[in-house]
Order: C-alpha cells, then structure tokens, then sequence
C-alpha cells in the first residue's frame, strides 16, 4: 500500500509540463466525439426530464392539468420524468465523463472510438423508445426501471459495449500508479451491467412471482444509486478537486478504505426502503445496519475532499468546476447523515411513503450528481472543443440558479413530507387532512424546481454556443488555463 | 492498490454477497409460493387473478397509479397506523402478492393504501363515478379525472346498463350518458379485486387495543 501510495500521487493529475500536456491533447483529441456525444444528448434528456418534471410538478398540485390528454397524465408523466433523468440525462452524462477520465488516467490514446459511437447510438434510441412507451402507455411502472423490455434490452446493449470498451482501456493503460478515481470508474462499469441485466431478467424479460419481486426491485434501485451514480460522481470528484487546487488529494489510505465499504454497504443496503413491508424482517434489519454504517465512508470521503480544498478556498471563486463539485460533495454528505437517519425504523415508520423520500430523490440526483456531472463538464468540453465558454456570467446563473433551486427544493420536499408522515402517523388525522398540510410545500417545491429547470436551458444554451464556437477561442485549451468570473485569464 | 485483478476481484465479490443475500435468496425463497387453503371456507388463497383483473392490472401500470398509491399495510412493530387507518386487518406479506405482476407496493402516499380497497368499496359504480371524476366521491382529492377511460354516446333506445350515474356539474346533456370502455371496466375488475382480507399461517389478524 505504501508503495502504491507514492505512485498513485505521482500519478494524481496535478503535474503538467509540455510533454503532458501536447500528449494530454492527443489524448483529448481521440475521444472527442464520443463524448461530445453523450455529453450533447445527456443534454438533451435533461430538457426533455426538465419539461416533463415541471408538467408533472403541476400536475400534483393542479389535477386537472392536461388530465383528458391520457399521453401528459400525471401516472405517464412522472415515470417518463424519472426514467429520462436516470438514463437520458445522468446516465450518459456519467458515462460521457467517465470515458474521458478513464481515457485520460489511463494514458491511452483512442486508436478508434466507433464502439463508443454505437453504444450511444443505441443509448439514445433506448431512452427515446423508453420515453415514448410510458407515454403511450407501456410503462412497466417498476421503480427506476419504467422502459418496457425492448428499451431495457437496447440501453443494455449499450452498456455492453461501453464496460467491455472500459475495461479494455484500463487494461492497455500506462505502467505506474492507478489513481482512486480509476478504481471507482471499474467499479461502476463492473457493477452497471450486473445490476441492469439482473433487475431487467427477473422483473421484466422473465418475470418471476410478485412475492419476490419487491426486494430486488429495491436491490436494484439502491444498487444502482450507491453503486453506478456514487461512484461516477465520486470518480469525477476526486480527480476535479485534485486537478484544481493544484495538491495531492489529502489521504490515499483514507480512500482505500471508503472504496472497499461503499462497494460492500451499498450492496446491502437496499431493502431499507422496505421497512415493515412485505419482505422477510432480517433484510430489514441487515440493510438498517448497512445504512447507518455508510455514514463511515461517506464521512472520510468528506474528510478528504474538504481537507484537499481546505486552504484552497478561494479557488472556488474562479473555477467554475470547482464550485459545482463542492456543491455535489457538501450534497453527498448531507445525502449520507439523512439516508442514515431516514433508515432508523421509528423514524422511517414517519417518512416512508411521503414527500420525503421524493426529495431523498432529488438530492442524490440533482444536488449531489447533477452538480457533479456540471463541474465535470465545465472543465472537459472547452478542452475537446478548443474554445472557451463564451459567456462566463452564464455558468454563474447557471450555478447560483441550481444551487438555490436544488436546496430549497429538496429542503420544501423534505419538510413537506415530514410534516405529512406525522399527520399520516396520528390515525386520528383525516388522510386529506394529510394532503392538506402538504399541498403549499408542494407549491413551493415546483416552483424551485422551476428554477433548476432554467438553469438548465441556461446550461444547454450555452453548451450549444460553444459548440458552435461562438466564444472566445482558447489556443492552449488542453492547458489549464481558465478564467475567472470576472473574466480575467486565471493560471491554473 | 494498483492491482487491476484485486479491485476487480475484490469488488465482485463484494457484490456478489448482497446479490445472494437479496436477489438469491429472493428468488428461491419467496418466489415460489402456493396459496393456502382455509380450513373453515375452502378457499385458497389469495385466491387468483380473475382474466378482466388481469387486464386491469395492466391499465394500472400503464397509468401509474402506483406512483400515488401505495399497497401495503406495514408491520406492527414498525407502525400501527396502517392498519388503525382501516387500510387492512392485518399486515401485508410476501405471499399477498404471488399474482402480482409486478407487486405494486409503492413509495408514495399522495392518495390512500390500496392494498384492501376491494374490501372497503364493493360497488364498481362507485369507482367508475371516483375514476371519471374524483372530486364527486372524495372532495378536495388531488387525483387527476381519468376521463379518457370512459366514453360518452348518445342514448339509444334506452340508457345501457353500465351508465354512470352523474348528477350535477358533471352530468351529461340530456339524452347523453357516460359509458366505461374496455379498460375503466378492467381496471375496476382489478381494483375490486385488491382484498387482502383473508388470513395466512403466517399472517394472522392482530388484535389491537
């Protein structure tokens, strides 16, 4: 380990001279249009879920909303919002960056990147017939896992092709060190393939008994949370951190250590979402364990990251990328305390079925992995596109608007739904009473959903003006050079 | 740790061990159950699925529903609310859902349990009259009308059977009258069929006091 330790922070992407950086170009160069590529229709899911999530944000509060259209009803809508989210928009955006890290820390240059082209070719056909399905009444209306059969199987062929191309990378990488965020991408291809093709054969290709159904339905959704968006996230936070305060990350034992419990407690912690239902007690039990446990890892994964920037806090005034990766890791920690508290059976007895657990929802989605999947792409695309973001107050609405937006959207949903599981509690209170006490939190968690939703435009308006190069050019794009937010060149 | 084949290893295993605990132990231990017959009534049960419920059950996972309502009366230990709101006698088991496909348990309450609504509602005209218009039956409900199920024609001869009996606001204009199609009528075959009321060896009627 002491070895590996010296190696890998050698090999931590903070050393850059000319050699590196004209290989890191090529490097660039090679997987350029993959990534572009899920990088674009990732966008493009997100407008889609954006539009969708806003619909169906009305629709709850105003159920006459679009209610004799049976396309935009709220049961189609919100699974068409959820799915495209998950695949369309997290999915590829994870992927699009992953390819890039792995690429990039394994010292490969692409000598063809075709099977990456194909995977999202088939990536986006799958979400589109997905998304179309629910709509048109096809939705399998399984948690996570709405795509009728057809879909499912195309998005997995996709999936197919990026695991075997990652694996294939990490093989042919450079001699020298494995840095952490080499580790969490082989977990996260590893784990994917595993989970979709396991949950997909027994709850939708070959359907087995509805008893045994609901643990691994809530397998899968766990698995694939903790197991594929975790690490991605994390991926992409400890490279980002590193790379822009210009210093080693804080603890490579420390990380070690997280990596190993992440993989073991997410594995086991699903069945915590079906406290007191239908599934034999020990899960329960096991999977209570395991979430309060995670709170470890997710701690020291916090301790490295915070202690990493800790003298370095000004550096979140200039990078963009830096700004949104605090955001998703301050969101992971708080993502891990709740997550611990909500699977306390008393106090889970309270919360389950309410508005709570939406906003546990947003929060590892939106606060945590959107935000980190935004600082990823801030620093990537101007350097496979070789321009600069033209407009730097653009990424500053961008952020401020997400920002704001996600936390009291989360902090309105949470509320509202603690406030309802309380009434839900207390027998003696009206069910539509409950509804009642919950109806304005929901008012108002549209609302700040509305303001993610224009950050979003924002973001694709101004990711599409990059690509048409309508900025300012940036010769030494590969370079670190960035800019402030007042628009001064900045020397990374 | 710079060992491509330790990460590797190390993380399937890992993995492998909740996918035995969950999925394995899920799919040899819980999915392969018989219904139980009662000794004092005969019937097994839960009794099957009848064909126009199954049909239903799929008009409910094309519109949804479960994303609203959940199906499912938790265990005592963990909460006596369920079952004192009068959603079911008893708390639900893995057995109550060997002819669902898929086990619409839920994860939200933005309308009441489901689970037992086949034993608190026994008329289908009162869930055509909730599914055309909820705000008749339940007032100030946030369930959307699911008006696109139902179908509206002009009175031949004299008024069909299965008419809607609307008054008010949302009654239809003279010699018009409101009919289910095919799949408001499954879907009510289907919610009529959610009754979990029956005992299980291993799911017997609490007494609370």
């Amino acid at each position: 380990m002491s070895q590996g330790s010296t190696i890998s922070i050698s090999s931590a992407p903070v050393t850059t001279n000319d050699a590196d950086r004209l290989e890191l170009a090529a490097i660039d160069r090679s997987v350029r249009l993959p990534v572009l590529f899920f990088f674009g229709s990732a966008i493009f899911w997100l407008l889609v879920s954006s539009l969708l999530g806003m619909i169906s944000a009305v629709q709850i509060n105003q159920p006459w909303f679009l209610d004799n259209c049976p396309f935009l009803t709220f049961g189609r809508v919100r699974p068409a919002h959820l799915d495209s989210l998950i695949y369309g928009w997290a999915s590829a955006a994870g992927i699009g960056v992953g390819i890039w890290l792995m690429a990039r820390l394994s010292g490969v240059v692409l000598k063809q990147n075709k099977l990456l082209i194909v995977a999202g070719i088939f990536w986006n056909v799958g979400n589109l017939i997905g998304v179309l399905a629910i709509l048109a009444g096809y939705s399998q209306s399984i948690e996570w896992l709405n795509y009728p059969s057809f879909a499912a199987l195309l998005l997995f062929i996709a999936y197919g092709f990026i695991a075997i191309w990652g694996i294939i990378i990490f093989q042919s990488r450079k001699p020298g060190g494995v840095y952490v965020s080499q580790w969490y991408l082989l977990a996260a291809f590893l784990c994917f393939p595993w989970l979709y093709a396991t949950a997909n054969t027994f709850l939708v290709w070959h359907t087995i008994q509805g008893s045994a159904q609901t643990p691994i339905n809530w397998w899968y959704a766990q698995g694939i949370f903790g197991l594929w968006f975790v690490p991605l996230g994390l991926a992409s936070a400890y490279y980002f951190i590193p790379r822009i305060v210009g210093r080693p990350i804080h603890s490579y034992q420390i990380s070690v250590l997280a990596f190993w419990a992440f993989v073991l407690l997410f594995s086991w912690s699903g069945m915590r979402w079906l406290i007191g239902g239908p599934i034999p007690a020990w899960m329960s039990s096991v999977s209570i364990v395991a979430s309060v446990l995670l709170v470890i890892p997710i701690a020291l994964v916090a301790i490295n990251h915070y202690v990493t920037i800790w003298n370095d806090f000004d550096a979140l005034s200039w990078s963009p990328t830096l700004r949104f990766t605090m955001v998703g890791a301050l969101a992971f920690t708080v993502y891990g305390v709740l997550n611990a508290l909500s699977s306390l059976a008393g106090f889970n007895a309270v919360i389950q079925f309410t508005d709570w657990n939406i906003g546990h929802f947003y929060l590892g989605m939106v606060a945590f992995f959107s935000m980190m999947m935004f600082g990823a792409m801030y620093y990537i695309v101007p350097r496979l596109v070789g321009w600069e973001w033209p407009c730097i107050q653009l990424i500053s609405k961008h952020f401020w608007l997400t920002f704001i937006g996600a936390v009291l959207m989360v902090f309105s949903l949470k509320l509202g739904g603690l406030i309802q599981g309380f009434g839900l509690d207390d027998p003696k209170i009206d069910f539509i009473t409950t509804v009642k006490f919950v109806s304005p939190f929901r008012v108002c968690a549209a609302a700040f959903g509305l303001l993610i939703v224009v950050g979003n435009i924002i973001f694709a308006c101004h990711f599409v003006r990059l690509l048409l190069k309508l900025g300012i050019p940036n010769e030494t794009a590969t370079s670190t050079t960035t800019r402030n937010l007042s628009g001064e060149a900045v020397r990374v | 740790m710079n060992n491509l084949r330790l990460i590797f290893i190390g993380v399937l295993i890992l993995f492998l061990t909740g996918w035995i605990a969950f999925v394995g132990y899920s799919y040899t231990n819980l999915g392969h159950y018989l219904p139980v017959v009662a000794e004092d009534t005969g019937d097994s049960n839960p009794g099957p699925l009848s064909g126009l419920a199954r049909q239903g059950q799929k008009v409910y996972a094309a519109n949804g529903c479960v994303y609203c309502h959940s199906q499912d009366v938790r265990q005592l230990d963990v909460t006596k609310s369920d079952i004192l709101r009068g959603w079911g006698k008893r708390p639900s088991v893995a057995r109550d859902y060997m002819h669902e496909s898929p086990a619409f348990v839920g994860i939200l309450r933005v309308g009441p349990d489901l689970e037992n609504v086949g034993a608190r509602q026994t008329s289908a005209a009162w869930y055509h009259t909730h599914l055309y218009e909820p705000g008749t039956v339940a007032p100030s409900t946030v369930m959307p009308s699911y008006r696109f199920l139902y179908r509206m024609q002009e009175i031949q001869n004299k008024p069909a059977e299965d008419a809607l009996v609307l008054t008010g606001p949302h009654a239809p204009p003279a010699g018009w009258e409101v009919v289910p199609t095919p799949e408001a009528k499954a879907l009510v075959a289907y919610l009529m069929s959610l009754n979990h009321s029956y005992t299980l060896p291993e799911a017997k009627e609490p007494k609370l006091e």
